[in-house]
């Protein structure tokens, strides 16, 4: 092999640094306009789902429009913030501010039959990375309707389970508060009756994400707690 | 000088050596890790494979065709930023095109940098050799690759989730009513490297010229 002078290397370097540079950010730049669609549609697809309403890629955004009908956001104290874009809170970022400036955004959903259904986004820590989802409650800001969850990367076949049907489907019904108490529902580990209200199964070989899930809905819903008390329909 | 036919039968070799003889994975024992990692299930395990072979044929065919104005002190560098790039747009791609299967894969694609089938073989033979054979070499190696990381999801998903390419199979079969339990076992990344030990057991005992003598 020929020996290279310091000089072309410094040369040689430079130049495949701007090339691959120049190649990469023009990807990212010109490709940029298409994820964040594919990102938003994802996460209308989500909500949909958190009220049984099956969406795909194509009709993701008009069913959207027609069942999301309305959206605003709160703060810990049950307000609501005005002049800010409940779709576009970013829970990860709200979650790094104190709980005091924290926006609480809330959709609000009209079902077919009429019923109205509130919307809650969760994000929470699982094994590998985050996990996130949507809850929606019914108006007794009590009962679950439904709920979808996600995650970025946990083990599949394990964690990676909580974003299956079997798993979300014990979830509808399941009960926030116990009489006054806001409680939250439980993972938990070894089986739990369907009657308990508080509680569904965990998944086997995924505790920690089972654990991450269950701290995820505590600590996001139980913000709103305040809210919920006070606009509680019977 | 004669001009070599593009699939030579010395061209042909390169795909096919690293299916069996030159396995990857089970004579080289290289990318392992990721080996473990996402052969749970069928589906992560193909688009991997895919991604993979994509990646390390690429990454040949480019290495390969600047092997002589690389300098040689920073040449692990130079592969390391050719490896890198190529992932970060296959990300970026799937990102855009395909959204399912790269939520599916998250964290595995940056991984793909790190796999050390790609750089091994940028050391190994792109250096060394021209473009063509650099890229069907690689494609070899993907294969190699991509056919152990198939073997052993297909049997792990089938014993571990009772499925085959998230198609419920066993339960279809009506095994589960004659008392048939899934191992959970096989869901576990301990499992992955037994499965990936009994295939090195299984491809010795069937070709002697493997086995290393003292």
């Amino acid at each position: 092999m020929k020996d290279f002078s310091n000089r072309y290397i410094f040369i040689f370097s430079a130049v495949l640094v701007i090339i691959v540079a120049t190649l990469l950010s023009l990807a990212a730049t010109l490709l940029q306009p298409i994820q964040e669609k594919n990102l938003e549609i994802e996460k209308k697809r989500s909500m949909l789902e958190s009220i049984h309403i099956a969406a795909d890629k194509k009709n993701a955004e008009t069913l959207y429009d027609k069942y999301i009908k309305e959206s605003f956001v709160l703060n810990s104290r049950g307000e609501v913030v005005s002049g800010v874009d409940a779709f576009g809170v970013v829970l990860k970022n709200e979650q790094k501010k104190p709980v005091e400036k924290q926006n609480l955004p809330v959709f609000t959903a009209e079902l077919d039959n009429g019923q109205k259904v509130f919307i809650i986004p969760v994000e929470g820590k699982g094994l590998w990375g985050p996990i996130y989802g949507y809850v929606s409650l019914e108006s007794d800001f009590n009962t679950i309707y439904g709920v979808n969850f996600d995650h970025k990367g946990e083990t599949p076949g394990l964690g990676a389970e909580i974003n299956k049907s079997f798993f979300e489907g014990m979830f509808p019904g399941k009960k926030l508060y116990e009489g006054e108490k806001f409680v939250s529902v439980a993972v938990l580990k070894g089986g739990t009756d369907p009657d308990n209200p508080h509680g569904v199964d965990a998944i086997s070989g995924g505790t920690i994400t089972s654990k991450g899930l269950e701290k995820m809905l505590y600590d996001c819903l139980s913000k709103y707690d305040v809210y919920f008390v006070k606009s509680k329909q019977p | 000088m004669d001009k070599e036919p593009l699939f030579s039968s010395k061209n042909l070799e390169l795909i096919t050596a690293p299916l069996g003889k030159k396995n990857p994975i089970t004579i080289q024992v290289l990318g392992i890790c990721s080996a473990l990692a996402v052969t749970v299930k069928m589906k992560p395990a193909l688009v991997m494979a895919i991604s993979v072979t994509i990646v390390v044929a690429v990454s040949n065919l480019v290495i390969a065709a600047m092997r002589k104005y690389i300098p040689e002190r920073i040449r692990i560098i130079v592969q390391l930023v050719v490896i890198a790039t190529l992932v970060i747009l296959v990300d970026q791609f799937l990102k855009a095109f395909a959204f399912d299967v790269s939520k599916q894969l998250s964290v595995f694609v940056g991984l793909i940098i790190t796999n050390c089938i790609i750089m091994g073989r940028l050391e190994a033979f792109a250096m060394a050799n021209k473009p063509w054979p650099s890229f069907l070499d690689g494609i070899g190696n993907g294969a190699g690759y991509g056919l152990i990381l198939v073997v052993v999801s297909f049997f792990r998903e089938l014993l571990g989730s009772g499925s085959i390419l998230d198609y419920p199979v066993l339960e279809k079969l009506g095994i589960y009513s004659a008392g048939y339990e899934n191992n959970g076992m096989m869901i576990l990344p301990p499992m992955a490297l037994i499965v990936v030990g009994l295939i090195i057991w299984f491809q010795r005992s069937r070709d002697k010229s493997l086995i290393e003598h003292k």
